[in-house]
């Protein structure tokens, strides 16, 4: 039994809408987003002059380029030995590889006991089905360790240079865009309302995977990261800072560099003095398995996306 | 006893586990923390140092269950602990005493990323006098390069920040030719361990397969090297950067970070090609002229500063310089001289930066000379220290500079075509040195005529910052037994080189 619609009714209803959108006869974005089109860029004839000679004006007024012919001599002698050197670099070094060893041969000295121990033994013994985390995480444990610790002094320099007091930033407010927050873009943030979850579970995946298929704690802060700075451009500090601010992010790296440091001392201390050590490897191709690999995967997780949201944070206004 | 042989393990991972527990700290634990891990760390070296005396050969111990080629290795040695000991000693004296420069210079929000830093670096430090493996030794440069970067910068004013923009640039450059140098140096070798990759490439030496490559990869790495410590047409980063970076950092950059880098190289020379194939390829010569042409160059440009910081950091290019010359000597004689400039230099380079901060304090803080006239007056203690630094920097007997002075000059007599170039160049940089030194001691120990330069000055008096003054007399002391009791030192060296390789 069909019933007529009367037409305000059917007006509202949404395939009318879609019908209206697709007959091109409205807009849906008229009215509702607010789009202004830029200024295009003028300049006067005068201030273009003037921003070209500036230049040459400052060249002349710091070095007296009138007077001083051996400084002139000197920036064209730069240039051209600068070309020169980097010209014989790239030839020394494209000479240097033409002798190496062929890539793909079989007798390549890369393709040593080394190698062999990795891709024959590394599943008994590290329990990982990727090898190449087996490698990172087990046998040379302690590089990564290190690398991680990179990550953590890169943060803190990035800190020390662009990191401003809050009462700083409240001063200046008026005259600094620091804490220039966007409009609410609704495509925005609807689409970050869409994606972020689904960025966070990829990420979570990859890292708790690790051990299992390609990837590991590094790239899989890095999408967990990404996602961060996305909700963060899209809801602006307000929110983010509800759940994400200086102090857990101050936890959440201590902890993460700590928990990492504490498994690899236990780790080293007890392989080298030959002791046993008491973490199960599991069987190969499950979740919970391939001892250090998984805690340290999720420490290294951890620590890689609170980096990448801190340098984002950081270049953006200052603060975390 | 066994459980000395986890120490050098332990030293490294202390030093990081101190940097990330600082992260969370404020400034005054941050610091304490720092304190007390330097204090540590000097017990534990000592702890090394003796027991590899006694045990008289060196040890390895692999970082974790895997034996060497596929695990991470450190290994410990006489020369390591030693330098390792010294590295720490140098690094408590000069964070003593920068102290009062650290609390007025940087912002106090920033104080204890500083002490981040410093525990990283030194934990960068002992893992490139400790480690056996390359691959460890190149990620422990990085958060070298990137620690020493904050260091210049967290003091933050336009030249600071310039300073550290260019000193980035050219140790990155520096890191990326260390780094291709590894890479070809793997692809020969087909190993990351120091000691198997000398096997390898004693075997390929022998054979004469790929020599161009391998003569390249030495090339790379020691040029790396060679930038990222500052040898002489590599220099130009450097005198902004130690001239201008808060006081602790001017003197552990100079005395401490490109030492590291050196004793990086020598290591590699000794340990991962083999000194004799070292000896025998074109790249030593190339040393040898850039560290003769440095001692002249970077004296004469000392002499032409007119800002005592900038006078000092300028002798640095001078001293690393003659470093670099005793490598490129060739024999175990000059590497043993060189390694002893390490120190000595190490120990009055710190010295001299302390006691000119001393000096500038008691001169309204201008660095300029005409302002520092009679300054060694007004602070006496600093005065006397400066005096002693520029004493041991000269090379007058009794200090440490001449008996590294008098080690060079015995190691390059009896070769062949180098023993003139050196002697020439010793003594012209001696004298040069000379005039430089005595001249801001003379300066400063004239009484000042002009009305102005006394009203800027004030006098200070040894007890208003204790911690500098302690630092003072540790360094004079320093300096005094490295110069007055040197025999036993070069033993130490002698017999830790034997077992270096």
């Amino acid at each position: 039994m069909s019933r007529k619609v009367p037409q305000e009714q059917y007006e509202k209803t949404f395939s009318f809408k879609f019908k209206r959108w697709l007959d091109g006869t409205k807009d849906p974005f008229l009215d509702t987003v607010e789009m202004v089109p830029q200024k295009p860029f003028q300049e006067t004839e005068e201030a273009a002059a003037r921003r070209a000679g500036d230049r040459k004006r400052i060249a002349e007024r710091v070095y007296d380029l009138e007077h001083n012919r051996l400084i002139c001599f000197f920036k064209r002698f730069y240039k051209i030995m600068s070309a020169l050197f980097c010209i014989f670099l790239v030839v020394m070094l494209l000479e240097a590889v033409s002798w190496l060893p062929t890539v793909g041969e079989a007798d390549k000295p890369v393709n040593n006991e080394v190698s062999a121990r990795y891709i024959e033994n590394g599943l008994q013994e590290t329990g990982a089905v990727n090898i190449v985390s087996g490698m990172i995480l087990t046998y040379r444990a302690f590089d990564t360790f290190g690398e991680t610790n990179v990550l953590f002094i890169a943060a803190c320099c990035v800190m020390v240079l662009l990191m401003v007091d809050e009462a700083a930033l409240k001063r200046q407010e008026s005259t600094n865009d620091r804490r220039y927050e966007p409009k609410n873009d609704t495509i925005l943030q609807t689409v970050a309302f869409i994606l972020c979850p689904v960025i966070f579970i990829f990420g979570i995946y990859v890292i708790l995977n690790g051990h299992l298929s390609p990837g590991g704690g590094f790239s899989g802060g890095a999408i967990i990261g990404a996602g961060l700075i996305l909700y963060l451009s899209a809801f602006g500090f307000g929110k983010t800072q509800r759940f994400f601010n200086e102090k857990v992010y101050t936890m959440a790296k201590v902890t993460s560099l700590l928990m990492y440091g504490l498994i690899g001392t236990y780790f080293y201390i007890t392989g080298a003095n030959g002791m046993e050590n008491h973490i199960p490897l599991g069987i190969p191709g499950h979740i919970l398995s391939s001892g250090i690999i998984l805690p340290i995967n999720i420490c290294v997780g951890i620590e890689v996306a609170c980096t990448m949201y801190a340098f984002y944070a950081l270049f953006r206004r200052g603060g975390i | 006893m066994e459980i000395i042989r986890n120490f050098p393990a332990i030293s490294i991972l202390l030093c990081l586990f101190a940097g990330i527990v600082s992260s969370a700290l404020k400034a005054k634990g941050a610091g304490r923390v720092n304190l007390a891990l330097i204090l540590t760390e000097i017990v534990l070296q000592i702890f090394v140092l003796i027991q590899t005396i006694a045990l008289g050969r060196p040890y390895v111990y692999v970082m974790g269950k895997f034996p060497a080629p596929w695990g991470n290795e450190i290994r410990a040695g006489v020369l390591e602990a030693f330098m390792a000991l010294f590295f720490c000693v140098i690094m408590l004296l000069c964070m003593l005493g920068g102290s009062r420069e650290r609390e007025k210079e940087l912002e106090a929000g920033k104080q204890h990323l500083y002490y981040i830093m410093i525990d990283l670096l030194l934990s960068s430090l002992l893992a490139l006098v400790y480690t056996n493996d390359l691959f460890t030794a190149y990620v422990f440069v990085e958060i070298n390069t990137i620690s020493a970067c904050g260091l210049i910068m967290i003091r933050q004013n336009g030249r600071t920040l310039e300073a550290s923009i260019r000193y980035m640039i050219m140790s990155l450059l520096g890191s990326g030719l260390l780094l291709l140098g590894i890479c070809f140096l793997y692809d020969l070798t087909g190993h990351l361990l120091m000691s198997n990759i000398k096997e390898q490439v004693q075997l390929l030496a022998a054979s004469g397969n790929y020599h161009i490559p391998l003569i390249v990869s030495l090339g790379l790495m020691s040029v790396g090297l060679a930038i990222k410590s500052a040898l002489y047409p590599f220099h130009t980063w450097l005198p902004d950067a130690y001239g201008y970076s808060t006081l602790s950092s001017s003197a552990i950059l100079s005395s401490l970070v490109s030492k590291g880098y050196i004793f990086l190289l020598l290591k590699i020379f000794y340990r991962v090609i083999g000194f004799d194939i070292v000896g025998e390829s074109k790249v030593i010569n190339v040393l040898f002229v850039f560290g003769i042409v440095g001692m002249i160059m970077g004296s004469l440009s000392a002499i032409r500063e007119d800002n005592i910081r900038r006078m000092i950091a300028f002798s640095s290019v001078a001293q690393i310089g003659y470093i670099y010359m005793g490598f490129g000597l060739g024999t175990a004689e000059g590497v043993i001289a060189s390694i002893y400039h390490v120190v000595s230099h190490s120990a009055s380079k710190s010295l001299l930066f302390v006691a000119a901060s001393g000096l500038t304090d008691a001169s309204g803080e201008s660095c300029r000379y005409p302002d520092l006239t009679g300054a060694g007056y007004r602070n006496k203690l600093a005065g006397a220290a400066f005096t002693v630094g520029s004493l041991a920097m000269v090379g007058m007997p009794v200090f440490s500079g001449f008996i590294s002075k008098l080690l060079f000059s015995q190691a390059a007599i009896g070769h062949n075509f180098k023993m003139l170039p050196t002697l020439i160049a010793l003594a012209i940089s001696t004298i040069l040195n000379a005039i430089y030194f005595m001249k801001t001691v003379i300066r400063i120990y004239t009484p000042p005529s002009g009305k102005e330069e006394m009203a800027e000055g004030r006098v200070i008096a040894a007890k208003e910052n204790k911690r500098k003054s302690a630092a003072l007399v540790c360094f004079i002391a320093l300096n005094l037994i490295l110069g007055l009791n040197s025999e036993p030192i070069i033993r130490l060296i002698r017999s830790g080189l034997e077992m270096f390789g």
